[in-house]
């Protein structure tokens, strides 16, 4: 056992390691002893925020996570749904946010990287990515910078990659401009029996490393994404890892085709904590140890110490546990991608994680002390109570031109047409996109079945700011309802927490109300949560992002034929809401971009009227009824109607249409973003009426597709006339303004 | 008849390819590894899409050092059919088998979207049988795809009657909007003096089912398969 | 010994990259910039060669591998 560093473990040097004194006590007691200097690095990545969930563990354990389609739930690389024929949906969403923030177009990248191993280290091939992005006030030059190198680093590692990305969202709002968030969502199709994962299973059978060569990169990239940022974090470059594209996309081949020879046992990629998390998790979920010589690791550097090969979070490595016996047919197909399979290790008994360098033994902790035991906090909360929420919104001055209001609304950043971003993302590779971008949720067919899969992300910063119980569940409704206007029905769900500090106890106010909304609705919606990610200490000088719960939901869609999208298809088709609209528009876009306030109560969401509205969706769908579905959110029934009228970025179909006669004022009216609506088309009226009747879900006609105005009437008076083609300017203005700055 | 993809480390496109040919098309076809040293057997080769190589040194700048590029060679010289595209194309000009290189686009940002291609000329086995001002509409996604070649050497390409597609408007009009990369001369395709080899930059593989939107790529798959079939 | 290699694209072609770094440096208040080209550039390390053979080598493989002669141009230094 070598000793080097013990005894010269001090308070600076725990502060460092970002471990508190009382940390430092368990892992006394955990090993019999004091640590040396590499075991204390291996507990500090193991025991960061990141890796071991402490804050947030006993909190996620109340998020539903079991139903007949789950396959593999929470805890492993990425969660599983069954969709039938024999497949498997492989999908998780995961943050990049810290590394993106001091490093835009690494970050980014490394981000992707990171999410697009975690599927195909399942056994699935990636073939979907969506983006969840957020970023400060877009007037300010900093923001554009962030928001170029994260895009353009999203870009360059999906597109040369070649996995196609579908949609996402990208959302402004000052909290997030000294901390960015880049959610990243991967989607994979494996065979339902021939899903891997990451255990050491099996006495005596080799460890293999595959991949990137090992450096000094990233080291502390675990801890640095729990810490709060502060002055200087911009000097803190050094930790962010490079992504190599190009090795990750001979990985993914050479991994799935090793896969195929029955060989490979488990496998798990090196993510956050490198070797230590691989290691040390894999070897626990098998319940046995691992022992692995760092002298075999392929080296970048020279010098490295067992500490820094440890905590190394160099890029596109992998670690597997093979076969014993059966060792070339592993190395073999490696060798043909010009990849080298390293034998470092083997699995042993007993549960310890052992490191040696050559002979000298550098480290021995049992491994569940650094996973399943690792130290859960409950930590202090109080009810987050805004008291912007409570502000009056009574007394909103009316405005005089609803039609130049539905103008500002489309041309305002957080609705607006977003092609001069995602034109960037190759988002028809792999030739399986039904909907790319631009619509309510991306939808690809499923190679030799009739299926196809949709996916959305969504989450209104706003309103879980505002309440933040009720913005989550607001989050997993439309997400929901986002794949429904596809035609689908939603299956399973992904979340990504992001959050500012959790030792404050206002902040973990948020995260435990946020939880208990998320499970409340995908409880009332049917969509088990198989697996995301927490990121917390999203806050610079104290100042804390808004609670960001971003939902990723997937749903199927039997028959790909019925697939839809939210644009209108056909003069004549008759159009319709379904749902009612209330008066809400506290939290709205509306009040934002017009009125320059955030406040009021988010609207109330009735998840039982939700899964109504779902539920007929996905029947009116299937039965073929619907010409084209959007939902109704940012910006209200104006916006949607709005963009109903746009194909892809150009001019389609206007419509005639008298809203219901209401009691509301006609700006709220037309702009509250109440959920559970939706604006469809159809050349079905009647039978969509009867669908609707016999779900229970409100189902008002408003008028015709045709022409090339939109023309809102409510109750027989005009609320506003406007040519498509103006509101297309409108709401492809933002484009012109950035490419003339 | 028998189409080989041939498979670089870092093609994306190559199962893209494999599908259209194998199963939208019927062809038989078959993968041919980058480190395979002939393409025997094979009536026509096709170069996919990707970043082969990362494009770590330039695209396609790599890639043309394989193998299987020497036999590509051969089988070219010969008269055998080569199709490249995309990254394709860019792997056929750094082996010097097609004309011109490829700047970054004039916006300096990777482009994915649907373009309209004009095809030029009908005496290649790509676009055998259609007409001369069809436009067809397909993806392209790439960030170095602006056609470059001094000016001589263009009217040159031109005078051979050499350039097989533009980008155009849907009406198949030339406009400086719809050329996206900035190309020269809106050259989307080009072929080799002998029409055997041919390179675009728009992908018409992802066009060639009515199931994702638009089928007008597979005219161009049609048009390999059927002359193949005939000679 | 250490070999360098720049390689830029020839003066006739147009250089994107280089005009949009050019027109972000005007438009910080750069104005003194008259114009900015990007390029790549390559240390190449040898083992056992002298250096006039050395330079060769390099020249040979700039030539053929690290630049398009079609769009860029190259200068090696050897040291």
């Amino acid at each position: 056992m070598s000793s080097a560093g013990s005894g010269s473990i001090d308070t600076a040097v725990l502060e460092r390691h970002g471990l508190k004194p009382d940390e430092y006590d368990r892992i006394k007691a955990a090993l019999g002893r004091e640590p040396n200097l590499t075991e204390l690095g291996l507990f500090s990545v193991m025991w960061s925020e990141h890796c071991s969930y402490k804050s947030s563990r006993i909190h996620l354990k109340t998020l539903p996570t079991k139903g007949p389609r789950v396959l593999q739930g929470p805890g492993e690389n990425a969660g599983a749904v069954d969709i039938g024929d024999g497949l498997a949906a492989v999908f998780k969403i995961e943050s990049h946010n810290h590394p993106s923030y001091i490093e835009p177009y690494q970050g980014a990248a490394t981000g992707v990287g990171g999410i697009l191993r975690d599927i195909f280290t399942m056994g699935a091939r990636p073939v979907a990515v969506l983006n969840s992005l957020r970023f400060g006030d877009l007037d300010e030059e900093k923001t554009r910078r962030l928001l170029a190198g994260v895009v353009a680093g999203i870009g360059g590692y999906g597109n040369a990659f070649g996995c196609p990305t579908l949609g996402g969202e990208v959302v402004f709002e000052p909290c997030y401009a000294k901390n960015p968030l880049v959610n990243a969502f991967c989607l994979g199709i494996a065979k339902k029996d021939e899903i891997f994962l990451g255990r050491a299973e099996g006495v005596g059978n080799p460890v293999f490393y595959v991949g990137a060569k090992t450096g000094r990169d990233g080291i502390h990239g675990a801890t640095m994404a729990s810490a709060e940022f502060g002055e200087g974090s911009e000097e803190k470059r050094p930790t962010v890892q490079v992504g190599d594209p190009f090795m990750e996309k001979i990985l993914l081949e050479a991994c799935l085709e090793a896969m195929k020879t029955g060989a490979i046992i488990g496998i798990q990629d090196m993510g956050a904590a490198g070797l230590t998390c691989s290691t040390s998790e894999m070897g626990s979920r098998a319940g046995n140890g691992i022992e692995i010589n760092i002298q075999k690791v392929p080296k970048r550097e020279t010098g490295m110490t067992a500490y820094e090969v440890m905590l190394s979070e160099s890029q596109e490595r992998m670690l597997l546990v093979a076969e014993k016996g059966r060792e070339k047919e592993v190395i073999d197909v490696f060798e043909k991608w010009d990849l080298h399979a390293e034998a470092i290790g083997k699995v042993t008994k007993g549960k310890r994680l052992k490191v040696y360098d050559g002979k000298t033994l550098e480290a021995d902790v049992p491994n569940e002390a650094l996973t399943d035991q690792a130290p859960v906090y409950d930590r202090p909360w109080v009810e987050s109570v805004n008291p912007a929420a409570a502000e009056d919104l009574s007394a909103l001055i009316k405005p005089s031109d609803l039609g130049e209001v539905l103008l500002k609304l489309l041309a305002a950043p957080n609705v607006s047409n977003k092609r001069w971003i995602y034109r960037q993302y190759d988002s028809t590779v792999r030739t399986n996109t039904m909907i790319g971008p631009g619509s309510d949720a991306g939808v690809i067919r499923i190679k030799g079945t009739k299926k196809a899969l949709a996916m959305a992300t969504d989450c209104n910063g706003r309103f879980c700011w505002l309440d933040p119980a009720e913005g989550a569940r607001l989050a997993v409704a439309e997400a929901c309802r986002n794949v429904a206007a596809a035609g689908a029905v939603p299956i399973g769900a992904t979340n990504c927490l992001n959050f500012g500090n959790p030792e404050k106890p206002e902040i973990m106010g948020q995260l435990v109300a946020a939880i208990r909304g998320m499970a409340e609705a995908c409880v009332a919606l049917d969509v088990p949560i198989t697996g995301g990610n927490v990121s917390l200490y999203n806050e610079t000088d104290g100042q804390a992002i808004y609670p960001t719960p971003v939902i990723g939901v997937v749903g199927l869609i039997e028959d790909a034929t019925r697939a839809q999208s939210s644009w209108f298809k056909q003069a004549g088709d008759e159009v319709y809401l379904l749902g009612t609209t209330g008066d809400d528009v506290g939290g709205s876009e509306y009040l934002k971009a017009v009125h320059r306030r955030v406040a009021g109560r988010p609207p109330k969401l009735d998840l039982k009227a939700e899964k109504r509205l779902i539920d007929l969706m996905g029947e009116a769908a299937a039965a073929g009824l619907l010409c084209s579905a959007h939902d109704a959110s940012d910006g209200g029934i104006a916006v949607a109607l709005a963009e109903c009228c746009f194909v892809k970025e150009e001019a389609g179909l206007g419509a005639r249409l008298d809203l219901p006669a209401s009691a509301l004022r006609p700006d709220r009216q037309l702009f509250s973003e109440t959920p559970s609506r939706m604006v469809v088309s159809t050349r079905d009226g009647a039978d969509l009426e009867t669908l609707a009747h016999h779900h229970g879900v409100p189902c008002a006609r408003l008028g015709t597709v045709g022409g090339d105005q939109l023309t809102v009437s409510s109750g027989g008076d005009t609320l506003f006339d406007l040519p498509v083609v103006k509101l297309l300017e409108a709401w492809t203005s933002l484009e012109r303004r950035l490419s003339q700055r | 008849m028998k189409i080989g993809v041939v498979v670089f480390p870092g093609s994306n496109c190559d199962h893209d390819a494999y599908h259209v040919s194998k199963h939208v098309c019927g062809a038989d076809t078959r993968f041919v590894w980058h480190k395979d040293a002939d393409v025997k057997g094979l009536d026509a080769v096709i170069l996919p899409g990707g970043f082969s190589y990362g494009d770590y040194l330039r695209t396609g700048g790599i890639a043309r050092f394989s193998p299987v590029m020497k036999a590509v060679g051969e089988f070219a010289a010969k008269g055998g059919t080569v199709i490249g595209i995309c990254n394709g194309f860019q792997i056929l000009q750094e082996a010097g088998l097609l004309p011109g290189a490829m700047l970054r686009n004039r916006t300096t940002k990777f482009l994915s979207q649907p373009v309209h291609v004009r095809v030029e000329r009908t005496d290649t086995p790509f676009t055998a049988g259609l007409t001369a001002g069809d436009v067809l509409t397909m993806p392209i996604g790439h960030g170095e795809g602006n056609f470059y070649l001094p000016d001589a050497d263009l009217d040159r390409l031109e005078g051979e009657g050499r350039v097989v597609f533009r980008y155009a408007r849907k009406d198949g009009t030339l406009d400086e909007a719809s050329n996206p990369n900035g190309s020269a001369r809106a050259i989307a395709g080009v072929c080799n003096e002998g029409r055997n080899v041919i390179g675009l930059m728009p992908h018409p593989e992802r066009a060639s089912e009515a199931a994702l939107g638009c089928a007008d790529g597979v005219k161009l798959f049609q048009a390999l398969t059927r002359v193949l079939q005939a000679a | 010994m250490k070999a360098r290699v720049y390689v830029t694209l020839k003066k006739s072609v147009f250089d994107p990259q280089g005009k949009t770094i050019h027109d972000a440096l005007a438009s910080m208040g750069y104005s003194s910039v008259a114009d900015v080209r990007q390029g790549k550039f390559f240390e190449v390390s040898l083992e056992g060669v002298a250096a006039a053979a050395g330079k060769k080598l390099v020249e040979e493989i700039a030539h053929k591998v690290l630049a398009n002669p079609v769009i860029e141009s190259y200068t090696v230094e050897v040291e």
